[in-house]
């Protein structure tokens, strides 16, 4: 079923970069010549790093910044997008801080309820709606985060390094369950991060960001069937897999 | 999907009987302590250094009770005066607020209104009291209005810091989140930046709620006529030597004024308590 989904979805693009350069005001040069499409059933990662424009190139896909050269062509109205933080505002429960996007959308209050309701079973965390951010720890933080994107119901789904600040057993939970996530909800993903064995285990496709200024310099079509096991972080495939972007990553540094 | 979370136990712990009894006793005893050695000092001086013809100087703790609080005619009086005062501070406190807030909202709302306006609160601010009290009275008459004007200029300054300070916090990554949603500039005020501010509002509001009584007294001091508030009493017990009626009007005008920053910490608490991290309970 889901298998079909995929397929019938695949042919059209949901998000598509076309040349798209970026110098900042300094004189600083962050992106050059990126060109990319992106499709419902495609979860592509970049890796690359740190300080090569990978969250620049997010930022310019979601309308935050003008890219200087270049164009992006995406549908701005239900764009999910989860930033490195979990940006909760600290005075709404949980479920209020779920509630915001739909509300600043101008959904209704009933429909707004329903959303809510789904989105927290989505990322489990049914049993804290009325939690304030501040008793959560940073892995329900992000789940929040999540939750908050998807009741949207994004065709297109825009990560920016979220799991970045927790520790290393939850981030690999949160990578179960965004691929779980993917996998159930169809959206075109574009995951931003620089941990290689993140963007194999997730991903259909991983690309690999240079320095400054970001290039795309090497393309990578992940085969592993969907859903993933955990497991599969210890398979010889998927090391070598790891590798082969890992070599390719460590060039692109010199 | 199928996740399991371990359930934590939020931070609001249930406290058995004897903990809580130890953290109010630690709580109270220092400054009962404390009190205690204030009142043995006050003695000390009253009968130990203060020889009777100088006594006046500083009157033993319980004549002040007495004259000052248990005398029928002295206690209406200062009563009285008091809730002149109270009056004014609440008047003052309320326009000091109002207007904080509206032009704390206008200058964060553009940086140029900013640069504008925040010097001038800051000559305003700067301006001895003292140095404006003529012409208050020339422009306001010696009634209760121009004491609410002295008690506006004092107050006003920390809420409008405050208040600014506190539309300013909202980070950074939140403002995104509201752009890349098209909220507009009411949306975002109402729902970011004001909610944001609550808890740098209300550290200004408990200093600027202090200010007001402090302002209601000296505005009284100076004006001296009309309705008698507690300044009043002040310089017409300091002038007659009436020793323990002037502590006894020093002790109503400083309850006043914990009174006022009391209540704003209980509003504090209410608004802020349950989200805010560092969270300052009264």
């Amino acid at each position: 079923m889901e298998q079909k989904l995929n397929t019938d979805l695949s042919t059209s693009t949901s998000l598509s970069f076309d040349d798209i350069g970026m110098i900042f005001p300094d004189g600083t040069e962050a992106l050059q010549n990126i060109s990319f499409d992106l499709s419902r059933g495609e979860f592509v990662t970049i890796v690359g790093p740190s300080g090569c424009g990978k969250s620049t190139l997010l930022k310019i896909a979601s309308g935050l910044l003008e890219p200087t050269s270049g164009t992006v062509e995406v549908d701005r109205e239900r764009l999910g997008y989860v930033f490195q933080d979990a940006t909760l505002l600290p005075w709404r429960t949980v479920s209020k801080n779920v509630e915001l996007l739909a509300e600043l959308h101008g959904t209704s209050q009933q429909e707004r309820k329903k959303l809510v309701q789904e989105s927290i079973e989505l990322v489990g965390l049914e049993g804290f709606e009325n939690h304030y951010p501040k008793s959560l720890s940073g892995g329900m933080k992000m789940r929040c985060s999540l939750a908050r994107s998807l009741t949207l119901k994004p065709p297109v789904f825009l990560f920016d390094e979220p799991f970045g600040a927790v520790d290393e057993i939850t981030r690999e939970h949160l990578n179960e369950e965004t691929q779980q996530l993917f996998k159930q909800e169809g959206f075109a993903g574009l995951f931003i991060t620089h941990s290689i064995s993140e963007a194999v285990f997730m991903s259909t496709k991983v690309l690999v960001m240079s320095a400054r200024p970001g290039r795309l310099v090497a393309e990578f079509d992940i085969p592993f069937e969907y859903p993933r096991n955990p497991d599969l972080r210890f398979d010889a495939e998927f090391a070598e897999m790891c590798g082969k972007v890992s070599v390719e990553l460590r060039g692109s540094h010199s | 999907m199928n996740i399991s979370i371990k359930k934590e136990e939020s931070s609001a712990a249930v406290m058995s009987q004897p903990s809580r009894i130890r953290k109010y006793t630690s709580s109270f005893l220092p400054p009962l302590i404390l009190g205690a050695g204030v009142i043995g000092l006050w003695y000390y001086i009253s009968f130990g250094l203060l020889e009777e013809k100088r006594r006046f100087l500083l009157r033993p703790i319980h004549s002040v009770i007495d004259v000052g609080f248990l005398d029928g005619d002295n206690r209406t009086e200062s009563l009285k005066a008091l809730w002149s005062s109270t009056e004014v501070a609440l008047i003052g406190l309320s326009i000091a607020i109002s207007l904080g807030f509206i032009l704390a909202i206008l200058m964060s709302q553009a940086k140029f209104l900013e640069r504008a306006i925040f010097p001038y609160m800051v000559t305003l601010q700067a301006i001895p009291i003292l140095a404006i009290v003529p012409l208050i009275s020339f422009w306001f008459g010696t009634g209760q209005r121009s004491r609410v004007v002295v008690c506006v200029i004092i107050a006003l300054f920390p809420i409008i810091v405050n208040t600014l300070f506190g539309l300013q916090s909202a980070e950074r990554g939140m403002h995104d989140l509201f752009s890349l949603h098209h909220a507009n500039r009411f949306t975002r005020l109402r729902k970011l930046m004001f909610p944001a501010a609550l808890p740098a509002i209300f550290a200004g509001l408990r200093i600027s709620a202090g200010l007001s009584v402090i302002g209601a007294v000296v505005g009284d001091f100076f004006f001296g006529k009309g309705e008698a508030g507690i300044g009043q009493m002040l310089k017409k017990h300091a002038n007659r030597l009436n020793g323990e009626e002037l502590l006894a009007c020093v002790i109503l005008s400083s309850a006043l004024g914990v009174l006022v920053f009391w209540i704003f910490g209980v509003l504090q608490d209410k608004a802020v308590g349950r989200w805010h991290e560092a969270n300052s309970a009264s």
